[in-house]
């Protein structure tokens, strides 16, 4: 799966600073790294390090100050009018008047209909990929937090796109329905073949999603590390009570430390 | 099983009022006593009895007067609330023009509408025009703050959304500052639906000889104070009247907010 010659994402140099010159913050400096097309990339950090910033600056919500960024080889402005990209937010935003079906098709009615928009997704089979079928016509108030999240997932794959960003999606839910959407997010993941970038607090959550895991340090955001993780069984829940989960999680936190110290 | 429920939402509705209809039925029945036993003059205050025989003898007087303030009042309010929204939208995608016009609007509301109209009546005549303008203009500046309010009320993450989607101004208008708006709107769209009356009526206090304005002057001044009642509780009925319909309306267009502004 990891064949592609351009990557899916590749950051070089990025810098992204807020506010004017006298109450300047740098929020990124000189971050690097690559993704390459099909993986699943977490990022972890401590809090206020730019996970949220860097995010955004690949998906064009962010302006950059130094470096550059290329998703597939082109700018994130351009990669954003192919619908090369979705993004998921923590926060549910769903619309609170339209179906789960409705906020589906919501990308479908909006924007340039140039890119791969035409190819896109049957929202019905979506719902189904979500573990949602049936649910089609409640409004999102009549569905619980962790459906809402399914909802906002199938909104972000109806285009197909390639690239599917992550601000801490599961963020505000409990341990047990995170659980069950992680495992749920790694199925859509093998089902479909996109690229993930998906941002956690949790280190377990990181430790067993991705297959490499960015590291940002703090003041100013800097890529610590970028492990790969690798398991000798295939991701099951059950790897959480492994020896071999446990010493990743353990790295992770002696990394998390260094960073914020840093 | 919706309708079952609204059914019962009524009855429950009709239990919850019974207190209030038992306590107005008690004061109406005190108030016919005071009137009989204490022997009060019909012109100083009539009695319940009396102000129903209006109802029944001058019905068609009342009816006649009735249809202009009516027509006033609906023309007024649907002016002033169109002026206004089709203002908040203008604001809301050009703070240019929300500098150049917000501070006229602050003032045109700080001029007391009993002073403006006899202005307003100077310049416009006699006819229908200046009652449907003050109508309008007593809806109007509610109806603009909560419009303007209710355009901006779209998450940060919402327009983020949005922007991923490349969507255009126009259609974050149409998928979602309008909708978010309507709860405020319809807060303005209540207060507007009584307060149009009352412009209406005002207006006809000025140098008019029809209309529910023009009947309390007269009534007033013939001390015929059933005659005086009687057009109060029509104008009241009327003001009653475009509350509950913009409640239903609201209702109508707002089924996804279960608790509404209020
Ligand atoms: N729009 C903005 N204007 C000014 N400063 C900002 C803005 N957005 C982010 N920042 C600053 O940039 C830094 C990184 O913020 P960011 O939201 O990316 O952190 P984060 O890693 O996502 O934090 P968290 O884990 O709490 O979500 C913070 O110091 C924050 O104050
Ligand atoms: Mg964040």
């Amino acid at each position: 799966m990891e064949s592609g010659i351009i990557p899916a994402i590749s950051v070089d140099g990025l810098s992204v600073r807020f506010g004017e010159l006298s109450n300047r913050i740098t929020a990124l400096e000189n971050v690097t790294f690559n993704v390459p097309e099909g993986s699943f990339i977490t990022m972890v950090g401590p809090s206020g390090c730019g996970k949220s910033t860097l995010l955004k600056a690949i998906a064009d919500l962010v302006a950059y100050d130094e470096g550059t960024i290329k998703v597939f080889g082109r700018s994130p402005e351009e990669a954003r009018l192919a619908r090369d990209f979705s993004f998921v937010f923590q926060e549910s935003t769903l619309l609170p008047w339209r179906t789960a079906i409705e906020n589906i098709i919501l990308p479908l009615e909006v924007g340039s209909h140039s890119g791969n928009v035409e190819s896109h997704a049957e929202p019905q089979d979506l719902l189904e990929l979500v573990g949602l079928a049936g649910r089609g016509e409640a409004l999102p108030n009549e569905l619980s937090g962790g459906m809402q999240q399914r909802v906002s997932i199938a909104r972000a794959l109806v285009c197909r796109p390639r690239v599917l960003l992550m601000d801490e999606p599961f963020g505000a839910l409990d341990e047990i329905t995170r659980d069950k959407l992680n495992q749920e997010l790694l199925r859509i993941w093998k089902e479909t073949g996109t690229t993930i970038v998906f941002v956690t607090h949790s280190v377990p959550e990181a430790a067993y999603l991705g297959q490499k895991c960015l590291v940002l340090s703090r003041n100013p955001g800097r890529v610590l590390e970028f492990p790969v993780i690798e398991y000798s069984t295939p991701r099951k829940p059950a790897i959480r009570d492994t020896f071999e989960f446990v010493q990743v999680t353990s790295k992770l936190r002696s990394l998390l430390e260094c960073a914020d110290q840093a | 099983m919706k309708k079952q429920s609204t059914d019962h939402n009524w009855l429950k509705g009709l239990k919850k009022h019974l207190p209030a209809i038992t306590t107005v039925f008690g004061l109406l029945v005190m108030w016919q006593l005071i009137v009989s036993v204490f022997n009060i003059p019909t012109y100083i205050a009539p009695s319940p009895v009396q102000v129903a025989m209006v109802f029944v003898e001058k019905g068609d007087i009342l009816w006649i007067n009735f249809l202009p303030t009516f027509f006033e009042a609906l023309s007024g309010f649907i002016l002033g609330n169109s002026v206004a929204v089709f203002l908040a939208i203008c604001f809301v995608h050009n703070r240019l023009a929300e500098r150049a016009f917000y501070p006229i609007a602050v003032f045109i509301n700080t001029i007391p509408i009993i002073a403006i109209a006899p202005i307003l009546v100077l310049i416009l005549g006699n006819g229908y025009a200046p009652k449907i303008v003050i109508a309008a203009l007593i809806c109007f500046f509610p109806t603009l703050v909560n419009m303007v309010r209710g355009l901006n009320a779209v998450s940060p993450q919402m327009l983020d959304l949005m922007h991923v989607l490349s969507a255009t101004k126009p259609e974050i208008l149409l998928k979602i500052r309008i909708q978010s708006s309507l709860p405020f709107l319809f807060a303005a769209l209540k207060i507007a639906s009584t307060t149009s009356v009352i412009g209406a009526i005002v207006g006809e206090w000025i140098g008019s000889n029809y209309g529910l304005g023009a009947l309390i002057i007269e009534a007033t001044y013939n001390f015929r104070s059933p005659m005086l009642y009687a057009t109060v509780i029509t104008g009241a009925s009327l003001a009653v009247i475009g509350f509950t319909l913009t409640s239903i309306a609201e209702h109508h267009f707002i089924k996804w907010k279960s608790g509404s502004v209020s």
